[in-house]
């Protein structure tokens, strides 16, 4: 069964709830959009993530209330080197969205989304720990898998499977 | 005070450290120290091909393999766009909803034992026993089955199988009512779980809880009912949900799970399908055993499918099943080759620990660890 392509054209999409939500609230939030194996991906600009998680959280038709997931993607040599995933779930409307913030290796700065959802701490600490991404506005941005005097981040591509030895 | 609690202790289920800074008897601020389990599962996985990822899924959380197995395979076979034939997801259903049962009867044991009633761990290792012994019938392991593939599930299951989960689950709803005689109306029972480590609904959303930790504080959202996988749509059963919030709802919604569950697996019985267990792939599912010793072109793609694994179309997806513990997701990215880009696993208690805090603060000490029996937790899914 071939796969059908992914849609990448916003014109086309600009019906999902969080799409028209969001560029609704600021279009230029709105980076690209891609549908793709069912699944919903929304590029947004890294310095509104907060404020999107926010507005696709109020939304009153179809309220992004749930928190599932926070992760990191390192596409180590290209640039934009990082991409921080979120997965938010809409418990009403049994709906899923993904929302990433590309982030260059020279500033992995991003706001954190933990006064939105507090349950973001561990998620957003594990990202940190094991990315080198720094969260701002984070209440305890400490290692939590790692010891805390580890040297480096063992999720990104650069670092060897079996560790330095 | 501050008071140090693991991570070699007899009641936090595996190797969790809780800070507790305490006053007299009553626990001022709790925080969770995770991470001793911490084995770099997700970095290994990029290290894999598609098909040996299955066998590290395993490992993630030792009480439900099964479900982790067919999470991750569901990851992929979205990624490929495979068909799974009706009777592997059938039996997928099946073995899953033994593993919750599994799961669950290890979970009432070891809290019941925290909070010192002794018997009913007991009571349920016996019908754990005969669980995993049907484990070790289909794959050969009592714990570490690895044994679904992308593309359907590794054998057939031998003679005597079904027969033997058929007489299994004519008998368990009894032993439920045994557990049930011995907990649910038993005062002390009563006095240690109700009211304690309570949790609003809101609260319980905010923080990220899942399954029984949401259900017990009375959101009604069950992803094998709200988001079907597998064929679970063809199945009834009821979502149990509890409205108090605390550590009895908890172990109220879990106890009749375990009654909806046995319901499931007869219904898997009673209507499985015939015909194959494996999708029609050549390049991705090995070819049988008798294929590959007399035909020339099943050894061709049983030889390239172990040494050179097979290409996934590059994109990614994130697919979450019930595990037994709430949402256990996977993230899987591809880049178009033979070995995963990134595997992310989104892990239920990982989340659910989170809760711990808001559950116990200002409340007594005793009551901590009726708190973290009541989240069921493995350290192993929340380290990775």
């Amino acid at each position: 069964m071939p796969l059908p392509p992914a849609i990448t054209d916003r014109e086309q999409l600009k019906n999902h709830p969080a799409v028209a939500r969001l560029t609704d609230w600021n279009s230029g939030a709105v980076q690209e959009v891609k549908f793709d194996r069912d699944e919903m991906t929304i590029y947004v600009d890294r310095s509104s993530i907060r404020g999107a998680c926010a507005i696709l959280r109020e939304d009153p038709s179809c309220p992004f209330n749930f928190l599932s997931d926070v992760t990191c993607v390192d596409w180590y040599p290209s640039e934009p080197r990082f991409e921080v995933v979120y997965h938010l779930l809409s418990i009403p409307n049994k709906e899923r969205v993904r929302l990433k913030v590309r982030l260059d290796s020279s500033s992995p700065v991003v706001e954190s989304i933990t006064s939105i959802w507090p349950g973001a701490n561990y998620f957003e600490r594990e990202v940190f720990d094991l990315f080198g991404i720094r969260f701002t506005g984070h209440p305890y941005l400490r290692r939590i898998m790692m010891p805390e005097d580890w040297e480096g981040y063992p999720l990104r591509k650069d670092y060897p499977v079996e560790g330095y030895r | 005070m501050i008071l140090n609690m693991g991570p070699q202790h007899p009641s936090t289920h595996g190797v969790l450290r809780v800070i507790l800074e305490i006053d007299g008897e009553n626990v001022v601020r709790l925080m969770p120290d995770i991470g001793y389990l911490h084995t770099g599962i997700e970095k290994t996985c990029e290290a894999k091909f598609y098909q040996q990822v299955v066998p590290l899924t395993d490992r993630i959380d030792y009480l439900c393999p099964l479900t982790n197995n067919l999470c991750y395979v569901l990851a992929v076979e979205k990624l490929l766009g495979l068909e799974i034939p009706p009777k592997a997801q059938w039996l997928r259903v099946l073995l899953n909803e033994l593993t919750r049962i599994n799961s669950h009867l290890v979970w009432l044991g070891t809290h019941a034992m925290d909070i010192g009633a002794m018997t009913v761990f007991l009571y349920c290792f016996r019908e754990r026993e005969e669980i995993l012994k049907m484990f070790e019938m289909v794959s050969g392991q009592r714990m570490m089955t690895s044994y679904f593939r992308v593309g359907g599930i590794a054998l057939e299951p031998p003679l005597g199988f079904f027969d033997r989960v058929r007489d299994f689950a004519g008998y368990f709803p009894d032993k439920v009512d045994e557990y049930e005689n011995l907990l649910t109306g038993n005062p002390i029972w009563g006095m240690r779980t109700k009211g304690v480590a309570r949790i609003s609904a809101d609260d319980a959303i905010a923080l990220g809880a899942t399954g029984p930790t949401l259900r017990g504080s009375g959101v009604d959202i069950d992803l094998r009912r709200d988001m079907p996988y597998s064929s679970y749509d063809k199945f009834q059963f009821k979502v149990p949900v509890s409205q108090a919030g605390d550590v009895f709802a908890r172990y109220m919604c879990r106890v009749q799970e375990l009654r909806e569950s046995i319901g499931i697996v007869r219904q898997a019985l009673d209507g499985m399908p015939e015909g194959p267990i494996k999708a029609d792939a050549p390049g991705i599912v090995l070819p049988e055993r008798e294929k590959m010793k007399t035909q020339m072109e099943a050894l061709i793609y049983h030889f390239k499918i172990i040494t050179e694994g097979f290409a996934v179309p590059a994109g990614e997806v994130y697919q979450a099943v019930e595990s037994p513990r709430g949402e256990m997701g996977y993230y899987v990215v591809s880049d178009g080759t033979a070995k995963p880009y990134r595997v992310h696993m989104r892990s239920a208690c990982f989340a659910n620990l989170q809760t711990l805090a808001t559950m116990c603060e200002g409340h007594l000490i005793a009551d901590v660890v009726a708190a973290i029996g009541s989240i069921d937790i493995v350290l192993g899914e929340i380290d990775r």
